[in-house]
């Protein structure tokens, strides 16, 4: 067996490493494939979507799935452009996202995502669902208004913190992240320098600390410069 | 023959929506006229429960006008509430710059887009030149100047605040960044420039209160109270200060005033007929306690104003009325011309000061529960009130803002000026025109839709007491 696999992404070579996943294999190579649910301490699960590519036809979600010898791998085209473009509109819309008063804004994946593919206003009617804001911990504050169910505070608090303060609870429209399973924040065992805690592993403004709100200035934010994913498009 | 209703809507060149009803008795006079206020904005109820550190940057949607002084307003509130009673020099000096950048630039709107094309060309020019096109074409370089002034101003909020319009800039105890040295030259530029032209424009303001003296002593005039905040010494200042109130005559009604007790000194009065209360002084009651805001209260209510060339305008404007408060409703342009070239004064002394570079940004203290903070918008006395538990929710927000401080007035101000200008049940283009610049006077912020343009339909009902429609006429 060759040390490494070769395949194709837009008709590029990348090599990859076995059992490297298309994802790994691209950010490695400099070739940016959106993700949310995906970080980089936290292992895969293929939840939101965004990291959808199409691979020898089929549609496959780039985080989970292994490399292989000779893939054809569809990342960067205009379907799969329209593809993450609904996805995105899509968890707007089914939450509160109000960027223009939110302390994640220029350090929010959700919003650069949406600069990133162009979207200015959502192109679907806006749910307002009736979420809590659960503010009972005495340093970190979950604002489920912002929450997209990306599970990284769930994968964060098992495989980092070894704790299980956050949950997947409930199905279809219903689902919601629990915490200790309908308990409030300030009854669990999280604490503040928890990596699920870490504003680097909420993607939005759903779980914050408390009292740092707006003390980055805008210019300073993550995304005040460079789109989300240049990083990986740098190499 | 019963009474009639004369209903003026919508009304042109404001920020936001009003309607304005005049009511007629059975002799066809004026019994009273009523300014509506028909949006509801609701924030006050739907911040409770939001995080207190997120108020000053949420708040500030209120406007898109003078959004600085609602985040400064609730920022100084916030301060209190994490128990901080003094920012480091920097942090003050930053927010002030930021403020007086705010009045600088809303200032220049109002003056050169809203109001200009009234004193420009006559309150009974046609609408098609009195407008901020007509201004352009007429007098370019005044259109040229209004867009520029309103440019800097908005330039000094984005090295501030991060954006021209809704930034982030004061945080609850401080600020968030400094005044980089590229700022701060980029700033000195054209500063002399922005103090030359504010000394032309108050001089416009001044020549044309001067030589229309009589005609504006009748035109929505009236006695008030003065409300305003007033620095240690007596002086003037924009940003912070206790509460003077004063009456028509120059009598104090209440001086020095610690702001946090505001509720103990001034209430509000709810009518069925508009979404804007009707704040008066207690000790005095609702009849007779309603009070002006804004540059004519400020400039009546304090001593002495601490930038010589504004302080010489000021003693000017107070000679008209030999040192007494001057009640003139169109005096308000004149005040606040004044108003103008003190902050342009006072952003150039602030560049020119080196704490701006400073790197101790945020202080904190001891959390309390309740706090309030008031800062003197363009507008006038804005007022925002907090209760924040023990999970930093807030739990109460009573904000009066400076437009409702007006009220009243604004309300006496259409009333007189439809006594004098309404004859028999006709609706005239004259009557319109004059009702329309009394309120403007006061450039009233109805929310924070603009319709600088004044092209908007003017539309006029007369309606008898059943509400019959007797007349219509638009524009």
């Amino acid at each position: 067996m060759a040390d490494k696999l070769k395949f194709t992404i837009d008709g590029v070579e990348v090599q990859a490493e076995h059992g490297q996943t298309i994802l790994d294999a691209a950010d490695a190579a400099g070739i940016y494939i959106p993700r949310l649910c995906a970080h980089p301490d936290l292992k895969p699960i293929g939840s939101c979507r965004i990291c959808t590519v199409v691979v020898n036809g089929r549609p496959q979600a780039a985080c989970v799935q292994p490399a292989a010898e000779g893939m054809v791998v569809e990342n960067d085209t205009p379907e799969m452009l329209e593809h993450r473009r609904n996805l995105i509109d899509m968890m707007f819309v089914e939450g509160n996202h109000f960027c223009m008063f939110c302390e994640k804004s220029g350090n929010c994946e959700l919003q650069a995502m949406a600069y990133r593919f162009g979207i200015t206003a959502p192109q679907y009617p806006s749910q307002f669902p009736d979420k809590d804001v659960d503010a009972s911990h005495p340093d970190v504050m979950m604002d489920y208004n912002r929450c997209i169910l990306c599970t990284r505070c769930v994968r964060a608090s098992q495989e980092l913190d070894g704790k299980n303060v956050f949950q997947s609870i409930g199905r279809g429209f219903g689902r919601k992240i629990g915490v200790n399973g309908r308990q409030a924040l300030g009854d669990t065992d999280l604490n503040v320098d928890d990596r699920a805690a870490d504003p680097t592993i909420c993607p939005v403004g759903c779980i914050i600390k408390k009292r740092v709100g707006f003390e980055v200035p805008i210019g300073e934010r993550k995304f005040d410069h460079e789109p989300i994913g240049s990083e990986i498009e740098k190499g | 023959m019963s009474a009639k209703k004369i209903i003026i809507e919508p009304v042109t060149r404001v920020e936001g929506h009003g309607k304005v009803t005049i009511l007629l008795d059975e002799q066809q006079q004026v019994t009273q006229a009523r300014l509506h206020i028909v949006e509801f904005r609701g924030f006050e109820r739907f911040i409770q429960g939001r995080p207190y550190w997120e108020i000053p940057v949420l708040v500030q949607r209120l406007c898109g006008i003078c959004p600085v002084s609602h985040h400064l307003a609730a920022a100084k509130a916030m301060d209190g509430i994490i128990g901080v009673d003094q920012l480091t020099p920097t942090a003050e000096k930053m927010r002030r710059l930021m403020h007086y950048g705010q009045m600088f630039q809303s200032h220049a709107l109002h003056f050169f887009h809203l109001c200009s094309p009234d004193l420009l060309f006559g309150f009974d020019a046609d609408v098609a030149i009195r407008n901020v096109v007509g201004v352009a074409r007429k007098h370019p370089e005044l259109a040229v100047q209004g867009v520029m002034m309103r440019k800097y101003g908005q330039e000094i909020i984005k090295a501030t605040a991060g954006k021209k319009i809704h930034g982030t800039g004061a945080i609850p105890g401080g600020i968030n960044k400094n005044l980089s040295i590229a700022e701060r030259d980029e700033l000195l530029k054209d500063i002399d420039q922005m103090i030359e032209w504010s000394r032309a424009a108050l001089k416009i303001a001044k020549d044309y209160t001067f030589e229309h003296l009589e005609e504006l002593k009748d035109f929505g005039s009236f006695e008030s109270n003065h409300v305003s905040l007033v620095r240690k010494d007596g002086a003037m200042d924009l940003y912070h200060g206790d509460l003077r109130a004063i009456t028509a005559d120059g009598e104090t009604i209440f001086d020095h005033l610690d702001y946090q007790d505001y509720f103990k000194y001034i209430a509000e009065e709810v009518r069925p007929w508009s979404y804007m209360k009707f704040p008066f002084i207690k000790s005095i009651g609702p009849e007779d306690g309603w009070y002006r805001v804004g540059p004519l209260s400020r400039i009546n209510a304090c001593d002495f104003i601490d930038t010589p060339e504004a302080e010489e305008a000021r003693k000017e404007f107070m000679a008209v009325t030999d040192g007494k408060p001057n009640n003139l409703t169109m005096a308000y342009h004149w005040t606040r011309m004044i108003e103008e070239l003190h902050s342009a004064e006072k952003i150039r002394d602030l560049l020119n000061d080196p704490d701006l570079q400073g790197t101790d940004l945020v202080v904190k203290g001891e959390r309390r529960e309740e706090s309030v903070g008031l800062i003197e918008a363009p507008r006038g006395t804005l007022f925002h009130h907090y209760k924040v538990d023990e999970n930093d929710q807030v739990t109460m927000a009573n904000l009066i803002v400076s437009t409702t401080n007006n009220n009243t007035p604004m309300n006496l101000a259409v009333e007189g000026v439809a006594r004098k200008y309404l004859s028999g049940t006709e609706i005239t283009e004259g009557l319109l025109n004059h009702v329309e610049v009394a309120i403007r006077a006061y450039d009233p912020c109805l929310s924070c839709a603009t319709h600088a343009l004044g092209k908007m339909p003017l539309e006029i009902e007369l309606r008898d007491a059943e509400g019959e429609l007797l007349d219509r006429k638009a524009r």
